[in-house]
């Protein structure tokens, strides 16, 4: 099981990583920044395993890999929302973070409540309810699975 | 079955006859372009690979930009990264050239190609009819080693333009009401098309405005039908199309819009959504500290003649700074030619070198708490242009020109 941390409709990826910080050298000097306008503790207070739960059009605005790669570095084990925008959604399936449609978890969960996903069967489960969710197209889950878009240039 | 401009640019991409939307197609890139934002991760990726390679160094351009000149030893440290590796693989590079969507518009874009950048405003290039997305730097890399990649063929929204925008209305305008009217996601994951007779009122530096913009409704890539101005603009610099493409007569659209040009009116966006837009006049006296004309979305030479226009014989307002940052070093040279940077310096503006400056609230000219911008650039998101509690509202040239002179919001037709 896994924490929840909740945003709201419209997250864009000025918030998920400010533009200040995302020409830092790497990933890890940047990750304590991360969702710093909304939540100035999050970085602080996630940890390995939890959840970022939204509403619609998660990660709208720029096409900054840094922002789903700031989540997973701290180790966000999902994001699971409403809708995404495009390019955030793209990213974070080329990197390996596992970014999951869910029209009804965000409308019945509180931040701080406890979930597990279950990727493969396509459902969330949290206090005591279950949650169906939009399963990966194939060619996105083949992605995933080799982990990351990446993975196949190495193999 | 008709296709659209985007399925057509897709199959000829991927060597299909037909593709249509939904389908997943590997195709071939045309061009890529990445600029500082990101192409410092990009090589590190490079560097980890079992195999680095690149698949044809011609595609790549690579373009300094968003934090130019440096400031500070990180960012220093990361534009070394990009400096050198560019030198080393004989990348074509610029630094200080102007940002990277007007230079690539002024030195490679052609009409039928398909281009990835690592920069959401890459849809810009859709003003001559080619298929330009953004991507992260994972996708760029993997462009950058095999030439290819994947794309899931997008639907389209088709814009049928009439008419003509009034005086003192802009492309600017006319694309903050369309995304007002669709919505921040109104076209996610879809194409916006453009034609009509209206399409031809428009200049070059119009269409880039619009096209540029259409990621703020969530659109994976914008299409211009290509027309004697696109083709004039090409031969200018120096170039022919790849192919000109225009949407087949039974293509399917997911929407159709009819938009009346001469029924938009001077709009601004209020914080902190490019959709959160409003009739300017609403806005009319909101106190501001600082006034932005530039960005790839407005800071080409037409842009800096409406401000010009407007500020000459007068001066910034005492309270207020005002950033005229002119959107690459032609534009700017252009500018000077003209007496325009003179007229702003006159009037008590500060006038920068070419880069992206405040939009992306990294550069010189970010605002402090509580502080509010006028802006034509290409986001108005919380803390946008530097601290996380501050205000952008987004403009035309003419109305951010207005507002500076003013102290204040103000339209045109108030100075």
């Amino acid at each position: 099981m896994g924490k929840i941390f909740k945003f709201h409709q419209d997250v864009d990826t000025d918030q998920i990583i400010a533009s200040q910080y995302i020409i830092y050298p790497t990933i890890d000097e940047m990750k304590m920044h991360a969702f710093e306008s909304l939540d100035a503790d999050f970085a602080s207070n996630v940890r390995e395993g939890d959840y970022v739960v939204a509403s619609e059009n998660f990660g709208c605005g720029s096409s900054r890999e840094q922002a789903p790669a700031v989540l997973k570095a701290l180790g966000v084990k999902a994001v699971v929302a409403k809708s995404f925008a495009r390019i955030f959604y793209r990213n974070a399936i080329n990197i390996g973070l596992p970014v999951i449609v869910c029209k009804d978890l965000y409308d019945n969960v509180n931040a701080g409540d406890e979930m597990e996903l279950f990727m493969k069967e396509g459902v969330v489960r949290t206090g005591g309810r279950e949650f169906e969710c939009t399963k990966l197209p194939e060619y996105m889950q083949g992605i995933l699975d080799q982990g990351g878009l990446i993975a196949s240039l190495n193999k | 079955m008709g296709m659209t401009m985007a399925e057509k640019i897709i199959a000829a991409a991927a060597g299909e006859s037909e593709v249509k939307a939904g389908d997943i197609h590997t195709v071939e890139l045309d061009r890529l372009m990445s600029n500082d934002g990101t192409t410092h991760l990009t090589i590190d990726m490079y560097n980890q690979l079992k195999e680095p390679r690149i698949a044809d160094v011609n595609k790549l351009v690579w373009i300094v930009d968003h934090n130019v000149p440096c400031d500070s030893a990180k960012t220093a440290a990361s534009h070394k990264k990009m400096r050198d590796f560019a030198k080393e693989h004989g990348i074509r590079f610029y630094e200080g050239a102007g940002v990277c969507h007007q230079v690539m518009m002024e030195k490679h874009v052609t009409s039928g190609e398909l281009i990835f950048g690592a920069d959401s405003h890459t849809c810009a290039y859709g003003a001559v009819g080619a298929f330009g997305t953004g991507v992260g730097c994972t996708d760029y890399l993997y462009a950058m080693v095999t030439g290819k990649s994947w794309l899931l063929v997008p639907e389209t929204l088709r814009f049928n333009l009439k008419g003509k925008l009034n005086d003192g209305v802009y492309a600017r305008d006319l694309i903050l009401s369309i995304i007002g009217m669709i919505g921040a996601n109104g076209a996610n994951y879809m194409a916006m098309e453009f034609g009509g007779e209206g399409l031809k009122t428009l200049n070059m530096s119009d269409r880039i405005a619009v096209c540029n913009l259409c990621v703020e409704a969530g659109a994976k890539t914008a299409l211009m039908e290509v027309d004697e101005i696109t083709l004039e603009y090409l031969k200018a610099h120096g170039r022919e199309p790849k192919y000109c493409f225009v949407s087949d007569g039974d293509a399917v659209f997911a929407h159709t819009y009819e938009i009346d040009l001469a029924t938009i009116r001077p709009i601004v966006a209020k914080p902190h959504f490019v959709d959160s837009v409003v009739d300017a006049k609403e806005c009319v006296g909101t106190h501001i500290d600082e006034a932005f004309l530039g960005s790839c979305n407005n800071g080409r030479i037409e842009d800096l003649r409406v401000g010009a226009q407007l500020i000459k014989g007068k001066k910034v307002h005492p309270l207020v700074r005002f950033l005229v940052v002119p959107a690459s070093a032609e534009v700017y040279r252009q500018a000077l030619s003209e007496g325009i940077i003179d007229t702003f310096m006159e009037a008590g503006a500060i006038v920068m070198n070419p880069n992206c400056s405040v939009c992306w609230g990294s550069c010189q000219g970010v605002i402090g708490e509580n502080e509010v911008l006028i802006s034509t650039g290409t986001r108005n998101f919380k803390g946008r242009a530097g601290h996380k509690d501050s205000f952008v509202y987004l403009a035309s040239a003419a109305t951010v020109t207005a507002s500076a002179i003013k102290g204040e919001i103000a339209t045109a037709d108030l100075i």
